[in-house]
């Protein structure tokens, strides 16, 4: 596939290695912030072949991860209404909440569907005009136009029985959560690169100045994640900071104006809890006022169920990069992908859950 | 999560509400997409995908770039043997 295959070449992917050991000299913590690049660096095994002094962690780069475990209990609670046709991309459907989880209320009888796009689910709307459907809004900044365009398509239809549960959060506080932590390591990041296909990259300008951080736009496949790398790498090594892109032929400084606009259109900025983290100051997306008609815990009122964690998980710390998934007592033994204590085991894009599948040694 | 897939613009047009749509091929499977995001798109064109919209129109020649960029690191001895 063009754009797939030339970025997977194992001589040129040798060839980066190479690079980065002779451009390394000291140690260096580079963090991720992406699910699907954790994803890469592991099944690639690029984690690995990198010099032993440049440690890459993953921070909380799963939106499925840091999905609070009461808004879970609160699609639960919706998904089981009858009359109520819930749905949602596949990778929410397994994630635990307090005592089930959404597959297991569809063996029970809730009608609960997996959709490729939300606007699968307002076509839903529109063909069951005496059903409630409900669409499960998780998502980083990529996936904020297509919640949005489905929202404004439902209001534009007159649609009454559509409205989305939203759990929308935003790369930039985060960044600036970890880099202001008492105790952080991390030393440059790699910005995901389809977040930023949407929002450009000026918002990471004033955090590569503030912390003095080298930050790089980079995509993912194995040879945009060695690149990525390797500019960070450098950066680092002669003192420079600031925002670079290596995923040029996708991001635009700007981002997409188009898709900006549509989602300021539908969202407002507002504090949000991430799973593993606690709140962080203006972290997300919330529906505007004027459209809170469609906003599903309103309309269902399940915005007061609350829910309690389990204490044995250290996902704050896995998620900060303080620790790697292998370093916690608990992985692989009473934490699996199966039966996940806590956020970076939940979805498949979730470090633990990362590190378990490939292998890497408890 | 925020997968995006690059795929091939086959063919566009406008749904009922006026919103631009389009059939875009990924290695040969067919899918409707929504070109909304990417005004300026043509067929030919190739653009990444997150959940049925495009968001961006793969630029081919900053593709190309990367690629010039690998070489002339090789030839600078920067790697082993070269290209």
């Amino acid at each position: 596939m063009k754009y797939v295959d030339e970025y997977r070449r194992e001589e040129d992917i040798r060839r980066l290695l190479e690079s980065v050991a002779k451009t390394v000299t000291r140690p260096w913590t580079v963090m991720e912030i992406c699910g699907g690049q954790t994803h890469t660096l592991m099944r690639s095994g690029i984690d690995r072949m990198l010099p032993e002094s440049l440690t890459v962690v993953h921070g909380p780069g799963c939106p499925v991860c840091v999905t609070p475990l009461e808004l879970i209990d609160r699609a639960i609670a919706i998904a089981g209404r009858p009359g109520t046709i819930f749905t949602s991309f596949g990778d929410m459907l397994r994630v635990p909440g307090s005592r089930t989880d959404l597959l297991s209320v569809k063996a029970l009888g809730g009608d609960v569907r997996i959709v490729y796009s939300p606007l699968d689910a307002v076509k839903l709307a529109a063909m069951n005009p005496d059903r409630e459907v409900v669409f499960f809004a998780v998502g980083f900044e990529t996936t904020a136009p297509a919640n949005a365009m489905a929202v404004l398509t439902a209001q534009k239809r007159n649609l009454e029985n559509f409205s989305i549960l939203c759990s929308h959060v935003l790369v930039p506080p985060a960044m600036e959560a970890i880099l202001g932590a008492p105790g952080n390591r991390v030393q440059g990041f790699l910005a995901a690169g389809h977040v930023c296909t949407v929002m450009g990259y000026e918002d990471y300008e004033p955090i590569a100045e503030r912390h003095r951080v080298p930050i790089v736009v980079t995509g993912f496949e194995p040879l945009d994640l060695l690149q990525g790398i390797l500019m960070t790498a450098a950066a680092l090594e002669e003192g420079r900071f600031g925002v670079e892109n290596q995923y040029r032929r996708a991001v635009r400084r700007e981002g997409n104006p188009d898709a900006r606009r549509a989602i300021a259109e539908v969202f407002e900025v507002r504090d949000r809890k991430w799973r593993g983290i606690g709140t962080i100051p203006r972290s997300g997306y919330g529906l505007r006022p004027e459209l809170s008609l469609f906003d599903a815990e309103r309309r269902f009122g399940v915005d007061t169920i609350e829910a309690q964690e389990s204490e044995l998980c250290i996902a704050g710390e896995i998620l900060r990069g303080w620790k790697k998934p292998s370093e916690c007592a608990q992985f692989g033994r009473a934490c699996t992908p199966d039966h996940p204590l806590g956020a970076p085991m939940v979805s498949a894009e979730g470090a633990c859950s990362a590190y378990f599948r490939y292998g890497r040694p408890a | 999560m925020c997968l995006g897939v690059p795929g091939l613009v086959l063919r566009t047009e406008r749904n009922d509400l006026g919103m631009a749509m389009g059939t875009v091929s990924f290695g040969g499977i067919r899918k409707e997409i929504c070109l909304a995001y990417v005004p300026d798109v043509k067929v030919g064109d190739y653009v990444l995908v997150h959940v049925g919209f495009a968001l961006s129109r793969i630029d081919e020649d900053e593709a190309k770039k990367v690629f010039e960029t690998l070489r002339e690191m090789g030839e600078l001895g920067d790697f082993g043997d070269g290209p």
